[in-house]
């Protein structure tokens, strides 16, 4: 859809917050950064991971879908991310989603794949800095400390009473990603930026 | 909040799931077989037991699997946990019950290893030790050797004792220097930090690292306020959270009622009053921040006094996450108030502080004791600093702590004695006394008797003294005291063994206190005093672990109820297990600190522990009562005016149980929650009752252990965060335009968008009239849209829809039901087939989420063969409404691509095209009637679009509508809106739509339901329009109708109530949808609508009003 459509230009979620994501960032002196990472390319694949398309698709995208719960696989541009037994997010970068799908399909064949493009479905937003853990640790019930949930490690789960996919990047000190669904994108941003206040106040 | 096993994701809080009912009641093969009644027992009866029960649950919140849990219903206990389609386990194990601390050997072995606390005594100085241990200063009579100022003045006098210094007003000494009960020497204040507090309109002075309750004492008030039921004056009576008098307002700088003295750190420019036993909220809004945050350990360590700290630091260094929690600003508990150790607490606290794995939380109360470890405390973050506290730092804070071991330090409270007129300013707690003098270095009054029935009182008594107060007499109810008698004795202390406290004078200040042999009437003495100090022995803190599950038991030796046994991973050390004597608080403290984390496969180092004598000891006599005269009160709760004489009423009106005497006479009950009184009441009423205090129990300890506010409760959920704000990808623009905004589940929908002052009914009017008339445009992204992917789409749809999904073709839309298993609606929409395997199914905004909970469900438990894949795609889109009878034109002139005529592009088709520009997917369907499109784009891109239409549909009069033009339109041509016209007990055909009910299909969710009798009632209840007869007349929403003009005697038999109300433009009247019992056979009749104190008359009518004959679909 939108890869085409150069002539419009799109709008993320999260795009009238940009500027008072980025003056907290510089108000914490640090402490945390905050920004949307808009328009990455999602699909949400679902297979059978002990059936043969699932060692064809992640011959496709030159990763194997990781089968451990809560488990994060990355190559060159591409994560996948585990959401359920049968189910998986590949990430990628904004405008390869209509690519990406079509290899995946093709790698599929007559298996029963259903591959969806969700890349709106979601906006991304990176919460790093030292205080990241402190910050989500307000509205997030689950235990983020690197020794449970470190690099390799995503989880839905709820976020100031909004459900969220919480991403832990390969550096401890890169902070999270936290997707969101887009019509949450904007209370979850008010949320932060309010629970950050004790370093941007 | 419960842990929940997911079996994949782990445990996760409960908030996460979604309960879906008994497991392993499966669908019947052929519903279509069985009778009404083996259907009914299928639909609506399920096993209840008492103990474990298979049930299905849904990770909601995580990875959408069903799966089935096995939990004993009555402990709440997730007993083990299996994906769906596997059998129940045949065996699992049930959690244990543990002791609350182990066998005494086994601590014992601990100890000695540890920290050779258990070594002998080791005696120092001349004088025997005094329960004080090497750290304490010095033996009795050096203590403070010289006497305060401005006690030395009073010479014993004619009475035994002194006269007292004060006014007799209760308000103080009246020496013209400030403070002058205050040691020159003593306590733990920091006299280079004066603080100036003002207390009932005078202005004071005390030191940081006061309380309010120990500044006013420094400046000799005593009393606070007066009590609540017989306005007695009341002073402070102990010096910490289980203060049941001496309750204040905090004036300034922010109102907040009730809060106990002897808990408000003092600060400079605070203001307070005293209260008659309550009260007063704010009436302004709190301008300060509170928020809560979530916290894991390995280790949660409640209290940092002796035992507290002590299990800490064996758990310092092990690598383990340990959390040290503490309702005080520093750690020390019990040892702050005796003196003792101190060195030891500020090296211990020094060595937590540098730990890099634990957390020292200071001003910290744990108030509540969940499942599954789950604790809650609330922070005193910013409170002690006053005016000073900085506006970003939220002034309290609520942390939500997940432990997996925890050990309770939470000491013990010491109990008071029903005596008569027991309740005197000047009366106090014996070793809240002895704190004041040792923290706060604060004289609680000149001249003191102690009256105790076990040995704690004596420490006191001595510190007292040594701190210069003039001790007349130690009055102990046991006759052979022991050696303690023998030190106070020493110290020049009377001690009258075999003694009570009869009663007591002073109006308001404490002047006298009379005292007899224990039980006898004569050889009463009296003694000058200001100052009584009372010990009745000690209880347990037990509340968290009661709270935890604990069971308490009643130990006879100590006369009191301590912790027994819990099924939570708990373990209780020192006072709070009714350990009192120094050297056993610190070792079982140490050992519960390290078996804890043992347990979790960490190893500890053993703490180095101070070496403490052990004390002499002579058992405690169980004491409640002391005969008085008739006539004057023995209060038992001092909070709620509860005397011994209101308990024996209540149980001469026959109460047998504490739960029972605490509801009728509210004993317990106040914000101090009984903690010195519950004990002493349920020994009150087992001697009124004449049974033992051990058969009577306690009454139950329930969260929060002290109060707390309800805005560190709410946190940042307030205002605007108090629920998640749903918005769509247009919602600027809405707001831009003027929209006013409807709550529809978490969304904010555009209501209407008034122009120019009008109001709604203006409004609505002509929006109405620009859909019906023109062209309008509303943002319908709400909708909730599910991709279903897979062969079995179809099949799969087939079952969940009343009316037949598969025949749809590619590029087609059909209109579709879903019931429930009862066969009531319970969703309705489009589903648009999008490819040979492939549907998008759309569902009412509020109910997107339950519509995929619901699939996932009977493809996850009941139909797993079949290979179908649903997912959300909400957001993914985003939908734009264009009707009216020139949208056609409007939507033609920015898709040059698309055939509009309606020959090329039929009612129900879709098309996937470009409009303005942008990639669409245009859909031909219709909610109000009129020819119209939803037009789905990228929510990227939906600006856009909606500018573009905005733009190109100007020379038609483009309108902008919400949802309330919306609901008008599509009731005047009957379609009902689910949730608003059903309530969970219509079927499709009471709707009238028994055309969406499929004859063909052998089965669908709901179809048995439908030939049930119930079902086919004549009299059930069917959606009609309804006309007032009175065209301007409005009824509102949820009006009974009845059949007569006059209301009969009641019951008044209903026939059905409105269920949609608007005016209509197109109509040029009122009109209403309603349920009315045999509404279709009733059409032309009139009824009745009683609305204030009118029957409006109404005829039921269609609830197709306008358009019956659907001419305007296509334009």
């Amino acid at each position: 859809m939108a890869d085409t459509a150069v002539t419009t230009p799109l709008r993320s979620p999260l795009s009238p917050a940009a500027g008072r994501l980025a003056a907290a960032t510089r108000a914490s002196g640090g402490a945390v950064r905050l920004a949307e990472l808009p328009f990455l390319t999602q699909l949400n694949v679902r297979l059978d991971p002990k059936g043969a398309a699932a060692d064809a698709v992640g011959l496709a995208l030159g990763l194997q879908l990781p089968v451990e719960p809560g488990a994060v696989v990355r190559a060159g541009e591409l994560t996948a991310l585990w959401l359920g037994p049968d189910e998986w997010l590949v990430v990628g970068p904004p405008g390869g989603r209509r690519d990406l799908e079509s290899r995946i399909r093709e790698a599929a064949g007559d298996e029963p794949v259903s591959v969806i493009d969700v890349s709106a479905q979601r906006t991304t937003l990176l919460v790093a800095g030292p205080r990241a853990r402190d910050l989500l640790a307000h509205g997030c019930s689950l235990d983020l400390h690197p020794r449970v949930f470190g690099p390799g490690r995503c989880a839905q789960t709820n976020l100031a009473r909004t459900q969220v996919v919480l991403v832990a990047r390969d550096d401890p000190r890169a902070g999270f990603w936290v997707l969101v669904r887009a019509s949450f994108a904007g209370h979850l941003t008010d949320w932060l930026l309010d629970a950050a206040v004790e370093w941007t106040g | 909040m419960l842990l929940i096993p997911c079996p994949w994701c782990g445990p996760r809080d409960e908030a996460e799931f979604h309960y879906g009912g008994q497991a392993h009641v499966p669908y019947p093969q052929d519903p279509s077989s069985l009778t009404d009644e083996d259907w009914a027992r299928y639909l609506f009866f399920r096993d209840n037991p008492r103990g474990p029960f298979a049930e299905r649950w849904t990770h909601a919140s995580g990875c959408r699997r069903w799966f089935n849990a096995v939990r004993d219903t009555s402990t709440n206990e997730i007993l083990t946990v299996y994906r769906a389609g596997e059998e129940r386990p045949a065996t699992f194990e049930s959690r244990q019950v543990h002791p609350a601390r182990p066998a005494l050997e086994d601590e014992a072995v601990q100890a000695e290893a540890g920290s050779g606390a258990a070594a002998p005594v080791e005696v120092r100085g001349a004088q025997p030790p005094l329960g004080s241990g090497p750290g304490a200063a010095a033996p009795v009579g050096v203590q403070g050797a010289q006497p305060p100022r401005g006690s030395g003045g009073a010479a014993p006098s004619g009475v035994e004792g002194a006269e007292p210094l004060e006014d007799r007003t209760g308000r103080g000494g009246g020496g013209e220097e400030t403070q002058p009960f205050r040691h020159p020497t003593r306590g733990r204040i920091h006299r280079d930090t004066p603080l100036t507090f003002t207390f009932d309109g005078t202005a004071y002075q005390g030191y940081k690292g006061d309380t309010l309750a120990s500044a006013l004492l420094a400046n000799g008030v005593i009393q606070t306020g007066t009590s609540i039921k017989l306005g007695r004056p009341r002073g402070i009576f102990s010096a910490g959270v289980e203060e049941p008098n001496a309750v204040v307002q905090i004036e300034a700088p922010f109102p907040e009622p009730m809060l106990p003295a002897t808990t408000v750190e003092l600060y400079d420019g605070l203001v307070a009053t005293g209260l008659p036993g309550q009260g007063r909220l704010a009436t302004a809004p709190d301008p300060a921040r509170y928020d809560a945050v979530h916290a894991h350990c390995d280790l949660l360590v409640v209290g940092a006094g002796p035992a507290g700290l002590a299990a800490a630091a064996a758990a310092a260094r092990s690598g383990a996450r340990v959390i040290l929690a503490d309702d005080q600003p520093e750690p020390g508990g019990s040892l702050l108030g005796t003196g003792e150790l101190l060195d030891w607490v500020d090296d211990t606290t020094a060595r937590l502080d540098a730990a890099p794995d634990v957390r020292v939380l200071r001003r910290t109360t744990v108030f509540g004791y969940y499942d599954d470890n789950h604790l809650l405390a609330v922070e005193r973050r910013t409170n002690h600093l006053g005016a000073e506290a900085p506006e970003h730092v939220s002034r309290e804070r609520v942390w939500r702590i997940r432990a997996r071991r925890v050990v309770l330090a939470t000491g013990a409270h010491e109990r008071s004695l029903a005596f008569a007129d027991n309740d005197r300013p000047g009366v106090m707690l014996a070793a809240s006394a002895r704190a004041y003098v040792n923290r706060h270095g604060v004289l609680p009054g000149r001249h003191a008797v102690v009256f105790t029935t076990n040995d704690s009182a004596y420490a006191a008594a001595l510190d007292l003294a040594a701190a210069g107060v003039a001790v007349e007499a130690v009055v102990d109810t046991r006759a052979e005291p022991g050696e303690w008698a023998e030190r106070a004795r020493q110290a020049g202390i009377e001690v009258l063994t075999g003694h009570a406290v009869t009663g007591t004078e002073g109006a308001p200040r404490l002047t006298s206190v009379t005292v007899a042999p224990y039980g006898e009437t004569t050889g009463r003495r009296e003694f000058a005093a200001d100052l009584l100090l009372v010990s009745g022995g000690w209880n347990p803190v037990a509340h968290l672990f009661s709270q935890a599950g604990g069971k308490l038991r009643h130990d006879e030796e100590l006369g009191t109820f301590v912790p027994d046994t819990c099924r939570q991973a708990v373990e209780v050390a020192g006072g709070a297990s009714g350990a009192f004597e120094l050297a056993r608080v610190l070792a079982q403290g140490a050992a519960a600190g390290a078996r804890a984390l043992q347990a979790e496969g960490y190893t500890c180092e053993s703490p180095r522990l101070p070496q403490v004598a052990t004390p002499p000891q002579t058992p405690p006599m169980r004491v409640f009562t002391i005969p008085s005269r008739e006539g004057a009160p023995r209060f038992v709760d001092l909070q709620r005016d509860v005397t011994v004489d209101d308990l024996a009423r209540a149980t001469g009106a026959g109460m047998r149980s504490v739960e029972h005497t605490k509801r009728y006479t509210t004993a317990g009950t106040a914000n101090d929650q009984g903690k010195t009184s519950g004990v002493l009441a349920s020994g009150v009423v087992a001697e009124l009752l004449g049974v033992d205090v051990s058969a009577l129990g306690t009454t139950t300890f329930r969260p929060p252990y002290t109060p707390v506010s309800f805005a560190a409760l709410a946190g940042r959920d307030r205002g605007a965060l108090l629920d998640p704000i749903r918005t769509t990808a247009l919602h600027e623009w809405h707001v831009a335009h003027g929209a006013l905004f409807e709550n529809v589940g978490q969304w904010k929908r555009p209501w209407y968008y008034p122009q120019d002052g009008e109001d709604m009914e203006t409004a609505v009017l002509r929006e109405c009239a620009a859909a019906r008339e023109g062209v309008a445009f509303m943002d319908a992204s709400t909708l909730g849209k599910i991709d279903v992917q897979g062969p079995d789409a179809g099949v799969f749809l087939d079952l969940l829809y009343t009316n037949m999904m598969s025949t749809l073709k590619v590029g087609m839309i059909r209109y579709g039901v879903m019931c429930r298993p009862d066969g009531m609606v319970f969703d309705d929409g489009t589903v648009i087939r999008l490819d040979q395997d492939r549907y998008l199914v759309t569902t009412t905004t509020g109910n997107a989420a339950a519509v995929l909970d619901w699939m996932e469900e009977w493809l996850q438990t009941e139909w797993p063969e079949l290979r179908v894949h649903c997912t959300s795609v909400t957001e993914q889109w985003a939908t734009v409404a264009l009707v009216g009878p020139r949208s056609r034109e409007v939507l033609g002139s920015l898709a040059p691509r698309l055939a509009v005529a309606n020959e090329d592009f039929p009612f129900m088709a879709w098309r996937e095209t470009t409009v303005a520009g942008i990639e669409a997917r245009v859909c031909r369907i219709s909610f109000s009637g009129e020819l119209a499109y939803e037009i789905n784009v990228s929510p990227w891109e939906a600006l856009a679009l909606w500018e573009a239409l905005y733009e190109a549909g100007a020379p038609y009069g483009i309108t902008p509508y919400g949802t309330e033009t919306m609901h008008v339109l599509r009731a005047e041509k009957g379609y009902p809106i689910v949730g608003q016209d059903t309530d969970g007990t219509v079927t499709p055909q009471d709707l009238g739509m028994s055309w969406v009910v499929s004859k063909k299909k052998r089965d669908f969710i709901g179809k048995r339901s439908h030939a049930r009798a119930d079902t086919a009632r004549p009299d059930r209840k069917h959606l009609v329009g309804l006309l007032p007869e009175d065209p301007g007349t409005f009824l509102p929403e949820g009006t009974h109708l009845v059949a007569g003009s006059v209301l009969p005697a009641p019951p008044v038999p209903m026939l059905g109530h409105v269920t949609s109300s608007y005016r209509s433009a197109a109509l040029g009247r009122t009109f209403a949808l309603a349920l009315v019992k045999g509404g279709r056979d009733r059409i032309g009749e009139r009824l009745y609508a009683p609305v204030g104190d009118r029957l409006v008359p109404v005829t039921v009518a269609s609830p197709v009003l306008y358009d019956p004959e659907g001419a305007r679909r296509d334009g």
